[in-house]
């Protein structure tokens, strides 16, 4: 009843939706997998209203219909369970249900608490969930909010005619064993009201819940699979089949690290929930890759070498000396670089210039007794500017207005240009164009050269495959396999797909 | 050809050019606004206000706001005045150990404030609006009431004697503008004023300790206040706790008319001497071209408004709390 038909969506850069089929039938359940990046969440995004497709028709029961936003979206029946949970928590449980749709309980502009009560009362109702609906949301578990989540989805039920079409983005994510088999026990029973389509990382679970798996890989739907004969290995194929380029990740230039030497060792270190009992050694010139699907422990892991997470077990040395207080300025002063995932947010500061952000974290080399020395800070930027190629038109540009290659540039020689000899990258190379990503990976190989121990979470796998000499693969925060990646003997992507998920 | 109208550039410069259409259009109205005289008026009432205004840069730089500046001022002052006659009532004897003396306090006054904000976590606005009410009371509790008069010559020479027409207030509210810059452009703590607004994460993802940063601050604002005090004083001659009155509406709304960015980041000294003199010729000249007292503030609260819508890219901001 719900189709697309040779969707296409593009953005700038990016094909993201490569004449994408789609079906599903009144009561069916259909999967959807695919890597990060994959077009899952494109796929979703079109459907519920969020993006409309460049290309291709959208049809309900044979009727071509158009969604302008969500709203009307949902006004044909399809709903959303939203993975970062939607509900105003400081709210109760039936205000949050109603949100938007109050009207139906205002008399002459009040609204009639009790009657609101009861309605969602018989929300709650379907989805078994026995709870006061004037509970503040905030009180109640994460388990119970994503219930009331669907059930603020079923709402739609009385609101509408015809069929309701419920997505389900990543709803297991952070569930425990049990609640996941209440879930499915009650996706299953709300056949009878609505069909579903259950987006996950985990395999197993989308083969137990699903009546068909589409599988994504790069924009496009490369095969749709009926459970009866699916399984778990032949899927991770056809998610990732692809063949590395050496060339692209500078593997000729990958040299064996000084392994009698040591700059970070971790023992049994823990963060729980985060992650737990990680041991390794990080040595100069090595570039350490840690590789698990969304919160399996990575950026917590960087965050605590870094020293903005306390660990609460095990223990860490950087360069021999024990840490005892993690703080940042510790982290800093040992050598250790941060390059986080947010380049706006916490690579650089918009409004400081270029050389202003370069000496951002070594301001007391560059000063004093608080004076700073503002002819060497711009000799520094100057250098750097050569020696990384950034653009910018002088050292005095506003980094804010650097393109974000360059800007990642300039977290990089801000670490570097400090004498950092231990970097966290995460995803260093995200939302970079092709030009920039290799300029990334250039340096990265520079940085391993000169003897700095790298510690990186690739945005890709390949590229975790093609720039390390050691990966761990982690998932819920274990642990699970370790790879050595020496050029000609490098694991396949199949290799960490397996242990990832 | 590069256009050189930008918005960007417009913005930049749209404090200055209002200032110099507001003394344009004063002088045009009444001629008597455009004359030395009258200048070094405006000079007289632009002094303490440039010292408060200069300190409450630094924290809204830093992405805070400072709301005790009233009580501040009036502690600086009456303590400054108590201890100035008590050590013999003249610059020329002990008592102008008064002077540092003052500095500490404000100092002091500050270095509470941003421990209550930052040690108690409690907003800045929150932390110092009520720190100001507490120096208010304070202040009152010291005097009872009371005016303390400080008639030494030697101090009240900074209005009465003039150096090319200006009294010497003005010169020394000038040194502080340049000590002021000093800070904001060449030392650390100024670097970092601005890194903690720009991207706090940031700042502290990159080491810097954003908590001294923030205590150094509001201390650093305290010293510009009692500065400030002490101008205040130097200019009635008078310390009591109305002292402070109307410090606060005056020196917030220069910062932002000087355009001070009030989400931290952007802006600077320059931008509040612009915004004091915006102000203060608003002020003076609205007196000298005979408009009452509530129209000046209407049109300051108007000014205020105009500032910030042309300085916001509101298309950013998705909600504005």
């Amino acid at each position: 009843m719900y189709e697309l038909r040779k969707v296409e969506k593009k953005f700038p850069g990016v094909h993201a939706l490569k004449t994408v089929d789609f079906k599903i039938g009144r009561g069916e359940i259909v999967g959807l997998v695919g890597e990060n990046g994959a077009g899952k969440s494109t796929l979703m995004k079109v459907i519920f209203g969020a993006y409309q497709p460049d290309d291709g028709a959208i049809t309900i029961d044979g009727k071509t219909v158009r969604f302008q936003n969500p709203r009307q979206a949902m006004e044909h029946g399809i709903g959303m369970v939203f993975q970062e949970q939607s509900l105003i928590t400081n709210l109760t449980v039936m205000e949050n249900i109603f949100l938007g749709y109050e009207q139906q309980f205002v008399k002459m502009g009040v609204i009639n608490w009790k009657a609101m009560a009861s309605a969602a009362r018989m929300q709650l109702q379907k989805v078994k969930l026995d709870i006061d609906p004037a509970t503040v949301t905030s009180k109640l578990s994460f388990a119970q909010r994503q219930l009331v989540e669907l059930a603020k989805v079923l709402t739609l039920e009385e609101r509408i005619d015809g069929d309701l079409v419920i997505l389900l983005d990543e709803p297991t994510s952070v569930l425990s064993k049990e609640e996941v088999e209440l879930l499915f026990k009650l996706v299953r029973e709300l056949r009878s009201r609505a069909s579903f389509i259950f987006v996950s990382h985990r395999l197993d679970e989308v083969i137990d819940l699903s009546d068909r798996i589409y599988v994504m890989k790069d924009g496009a739907v490369v095969d749709v699979v009926e459970t009866d004969n699916a399984d778990v290995d032949a899927i991770q194929h056809k998610m990732v089949g692809r063949e590395v380029n050496k060339e692209y990740y500078r593997e000729q230039r990958q040299k064996p690290y000084q392994a009698d030497k040591t700059l970070v060792k971790a023992d049994g270190l823990g963060v729980p929930p985060r992650y737990s009992g990680l041991s390794f050694e990080l040595h100069p010139g090595e570039v350490l890759c840690l590789v698990g699907t969304e919160g399996s422990g990575r950026e917590a892991i960087l965050r605590t070498i870094f020293g903005l997470e306390t660990p609460t077990a095990g223990t860490l040395a950087i360069k021999g000396e024990q840490i005892r207080r993690f703080s940042a300025q510790a982290g800093v002063a040992h050598g250790v670089g941060y390059v986080p995932r947010e380049r706006k947010i916490e690579g650089i500061v918009g409004g400081l210039n270029v050389y202003e952000n370069m000496t951002l974290s070594q301001m007391g080399n560059y000063s004093r007794s608080g004076v700073l020395r503002i002819g060497e800070e711009k000799k520094l930027a100057r250098d750097w500017i050569s020696k990384l190629a950034i653009k910018t038109p002088s050292e005095h540009k506003d980094c804010g207005g650097l393109s974000g290659g360059n800007q990642q540039k300039v977290v990089l020689a801000k670490w570097r240009s400090g004498g950092s000899d231990i970097m966290l990258l995460d995803h260093p190379t995200r939302g970079l164009d092709i030009g920039a990503k290799e300029d990334v990976y250039e340096m990265i190989r520079d940085m391993s050269e000169a003897g700095v121990g790298i510690v990186l979470v690739a945005d890709t796998l390949e590229e975790a495959i093609g720039l390390s000499h050691t990966i761990i693969v982690l998932k819920d925060g274990e642990v699970q396999k370790r790879f050595d990646c020496t050029p000609g003997s490098k694991p396949s992507l199949y290799d960490l797909v397996h242990y990832m998920i | 050809m590069r256009s050189y109208l930008t918005r960007d550039a417009l913005v930049k410069w749209a404090p200055v050019i209002v200032l110099i259409v507001l003394v344009l259009f004063f002088a045009l109205m009444e001629p008597r606004f455009f004359s030395v005289r009258n200048f070094a008026r405006i000079g007289i009432s632009s002094a303490p206000a440039l010292m408060i205004a200069l300190g409450v840069t630094f924290i809204i730089i830093m992405g805070s706001i400072d709301l005790s500046m009233e009580g501040t001022v009036s502690v600086c002052a009456v303590a400054f005045a108590f201890a100035f006659i008590a050590m013999g009532g003249t610059l020329a004897s002990y008592a102008w150990l008064a002077l540092p003396l003052a500095l500490v306090v404000g100092a002091a006054v500050g270095l509470i404030n941003g421990l209550v904000h930052v040690k108690l976590r409690i907003p800045s606005f929150m932390a110092s609006l009520a720190m100001g009410f507490v120096g208010t009371g304070f202040a009152l509790l010291l005097t009872g009431g009371d005016r303390i008069r400080v008639e030494d010559e030697l101090f009240r020479s900074l209005l009465t004697v003039r150096f090319l027409n200006f009294p010497i207030m003005v010169y020394v509210a000038l040194g502080f503008l340049l000590i002021a810059w000093f800070i904001q452009s060449r030392t650390t703590l100024g670097r970092n004023f601005y890194a903690v607004g720009g991207g706090e994460e940031l700042a502290h993802s990159s080491g810097l300790n954003v908590n001294r940063v923030r205590l150094m601050g509001f201390t650093l604002a305290g010293m510009f206040y009692a500065v400030g005090a002490l101008l205040a004083v130097g200019r009635i001659g008078i310390a009591e706790t109305a002292t402070g009155n109307n410090f606060m509406f005056v020196s917030i709304t220069s910062v932002v008319v000087g355009g001070t960015a009030l989400w931290g980041g952007i802006g600077g000294v320059w931008n509040t001497l612009v915004g004091v003199l915006i102000v203060n010729v608003i002020n003076n000249g609205m007196v000298v071209i005979g408009l009452p007292g509530y129209v000046q503030d209407g049109v300051l609260g108007i000014l205020v408004i105009i500032a910030v819508v042309l300085s916001t890219d509101r298309k950013s901001v998705t909600f504005v709390k």
